[in-house]
């Protein structure tokens, strides 16, 4: 990748490279960097894909057996598959769990991470190019969400809402887009008092064209990297609600709720019902924060070697 | 000559938590119809002030306290924001100083150019292409059609001020202020800069207001030139008057301060002092603690006189035997 784009270089001095093209180039420098990023593509892959790879949907009671519970892995199914990473407790093949799992686990934190990146964005950037009593009064509302812990604001908030999907992201929403606020306005300060601005207004654009076209593409890079740091933060997050058992109900089980259910058993040797949906979340989540690692690298000319 | 802009008692100050800065303090000039005006001065003289305040966009915690800006027979001081926005870029559009910096980095520039002609002219974006890529054609940039599609870092220096000449020119203004549009190019891009805004002033007839330090860069472009300092207008007059004979002996400095006029070795001239605080401006002639041939009578502000087809702030103008 890094060759072809030197040669292209050398060979065409004119050659147009956009800006992604550089990126992408940077990006997979690193290998670490390049592996992170395809386990996570792998874990996307196989979350979208779970119906039609696995044996048994785990939300489908029918298919559930409960004579199969608590089988160690590569043990024989009464429906006749193999459970290659045994079952839990009410005798679901771990495996599908942990697949289906992912795809509420990985849904509910991008879903939560795009929505509060959005909400985070719009009101950082109307704080950074309103200023005075407006920024002052954000900013606080900003700094008063950030000093109770995410996961507290999570657990109060789901706790007065109760259970389900929806709820669990709009908890994770609140606890969240102040991370993004914070960050958009840092930036877009910096990015407000530089000429091309000035040059835009002197163009006679409207308001709104200047803050939308022309300062918020250049706060993207800081955005980027919070914005998957958090959404690793909102998986784990998640997981944590699901483990304590305010999160999502047992009807449908993501990661933390398939640990909660196997937490009992460990004592006992069973460890399968609660290691394998673990390791599936530390690759989850490792991957991703791997992946933002590498963005902040990339994206951060300061870091620049 | 038909006036495009009338500037008069132009104050614009900037109230600050230390003290009323008087940036711009009572400026007058008139600039005609195709006409290009040196306004020299240097650093802090209130020059690029003066540049913003015609296009109504001095930040807080500045305003224009006094004066009027009459553009085209209408007074545009007071004009409210929308008035403005549909001058800025389309009748009155800006070249800045540093090319590197005017260009947003993430924007092609045909976006960028495009917008410039869109945000006063609902034309098809076809069309907006075409003439984007015709005026780059025009301040001299080969293979136009490449360039639009290409981001600012691709390009250099000088053809990233190219593009912004040629953006300022797009919608045809009726005048342009360059904000010392060469001070951050090398001297034989800063010639070729010149060259083409000096051409395309004279193909369409743009007024254009040249703020710039460098008197040697005005010299040869500008058929004006007033001289700046400390928020005033000291000396204004035809080019050739003001170079040859000055008579403010602030100016008399600023052209001796030219490296070229002495001899190797000798040692350089230069302007006694400091720019002044403008914070504590000296009463009266603010270059007075600065100038030889100060007396008690600069204690007072100088008014403005009409000295040799010149207007002058001083009482103690320089003979013309006396200038060097």
């Amino acid at each position: 990748m890094t060759d072809t784009a030197m040669q292209s270089a050398s060979t065409a001095p004119v050659k147009i490279e956009t800006p992604f093209q550089r990126f992408r180039a940077e990006y997979f420098e690193s290998r670490i960097a390049a592996t992170a990023f395809f386990i996570f593509v792998a874990i996307v892959l196989l979350a979208i894909l779970a119906p039609w790879i696995t044996p048994q949907n785990p939300y489908d009671l029918a298919q559930v057996d409960v004579l199969d519970g608590r089988l160690p892995p590569g043990s024989e199914a009464f429906a006749g598959y193999t459970m290659w990473l045994g079952s839990d407790g009410a005798g679901r093949d771990l495996y599908s769990a942990i697949l289906y799992g992912l795809r509420i686990s990985i849904s509910v934190g991008l879903a939560s991470g795009v929505i509060a990146l959005f909400i985070g964005m719009t009101v950082g950037l109307i704080a950074a190019y309103l200023g005075g009593r407006t920024e002052a009064v954000i900013m606080r509302v900003v700094d008063l969400q950030l000093s109770f812990p995410a996961a507290l604001v999570a657990l109060m908030l789901v706790a007065a809402l109760g259970k389900g999907v929806d709820k669990i992201i709009l908890a994770l929403v609140v606890a969240q887009w102040a991370y993004y606020a914070r960050t958009v306005r840092a930036t877009a300060l910096v990015e407000r008092g530089k000429e091309y601005v000035e040059a835009a207004q002197c163009l006679g654009l409207s308001r709104m064209r200047v803050v939308f076209r022309h300062i918020l593409p250049n706060c993207m890079a800081p955005l980027i990297v919070v914005g998957t740091v958090q959404t690793a933060h909102a998986v784990s997050l998640e997981a944590t609600l699901s483990f304590l058992g305010v999160g999502l109900p047992q009807t449908e089980p993501s990661l933390g709720v398939l640990i909660a259910n196997g937490f009992e058993y460990m004592l006992s040797g069973r460890y399968w019902i609660s290691v394998f949906p673990g390791i599936a979340l530390l690759l989850t989540v490792a991957s991703i924060n791997l992946v933002g690692d590498q963005l902040r690298d990339v994206l951060n000319p300061r870091m620049k070697k | 000559m038909t006036a495009v802009l009338e500037v008069s008692g132009l104050k614009t100050h900037f109230f600050t938590h230390a003290g009323v800065v008087k940036a711009v303090d009572g400026v007058d000039f008139t600039v005609n119809k195709g006409e290009v005006m040196g306004l020299v001065g240097e650093s802090g003289s209130g020059k690029s002030i003066t540049g913003f305040s015609i296009l109504g966009l001095i930040d807080q915690p500045g305003r224009i306290v006094e004066g009027a800006i009459r553009f085209i027979g209408e007074d545009i001081a007071k004009a409210p924001e929308d008035k403005l926005k549909s001058i800025r870029g389309n009748r009155i559009s800006m070249i800045f100083q540093d090319p590197m910096m005017t260009l947003n980095p993430v924007l092609r520039i045909d976006t960028q150019m495009m917008e410039a002609i869109l945000a006063h002219e609902p034309v098809p974006r076809k069309e907006a292409w075409e003439r984007c890529r015709d005026a780059l054609g025009l301040v001299g940039i080969p293979s136009p059609e490449e360039r639009l599609r290409a981001y600012p870092h691709q390009l250099s220096g000088g053809m990233r001020q190219r593009v912004s000449i040629a953006t300022a020119f797009l919608n045809k203004p009726d005048l342009i202020i360059a904000d010392e549009p060469t001070t951050a190019l090398d001297v034989t891009i800063q010639a070729q800069i010149i060259f083409e805004a000096q051409k395309l002033t004279r193909q369409t007839g743009t007024a254009m207001i040249w703020i710039t330090h460098d008197l040697a860069v005005v010299a040869g472009l500008a058929d004006r030139i007033s001289v700046m300092y400390a928020g005033r207008i000291v000396e204004q007059g035809l080019t050739d008057d003001v170079i040859d004979r000055p008579l403010h002996p602030y100016t008399v400095g600023l052209l001796g301060s030219v490296p070229t006029a002495n001899n190797r070795g000798e040692r350089l001239f230069q302007i006694e002092g400091m720019t002044p605080n403008m914070l504590a401006l000296p009463e009266g002639c603010a270059f007075s603690p600065r100038c030889g041939s100060a007396s008690g009578a600069c204690r007072t502000p100088p008014p403005i006189e009409h000295v040799a087809d010149r207007e002058l702030r001083c009482y103690h103008p320089r003979s013309q035997a006396a200038a060097q």
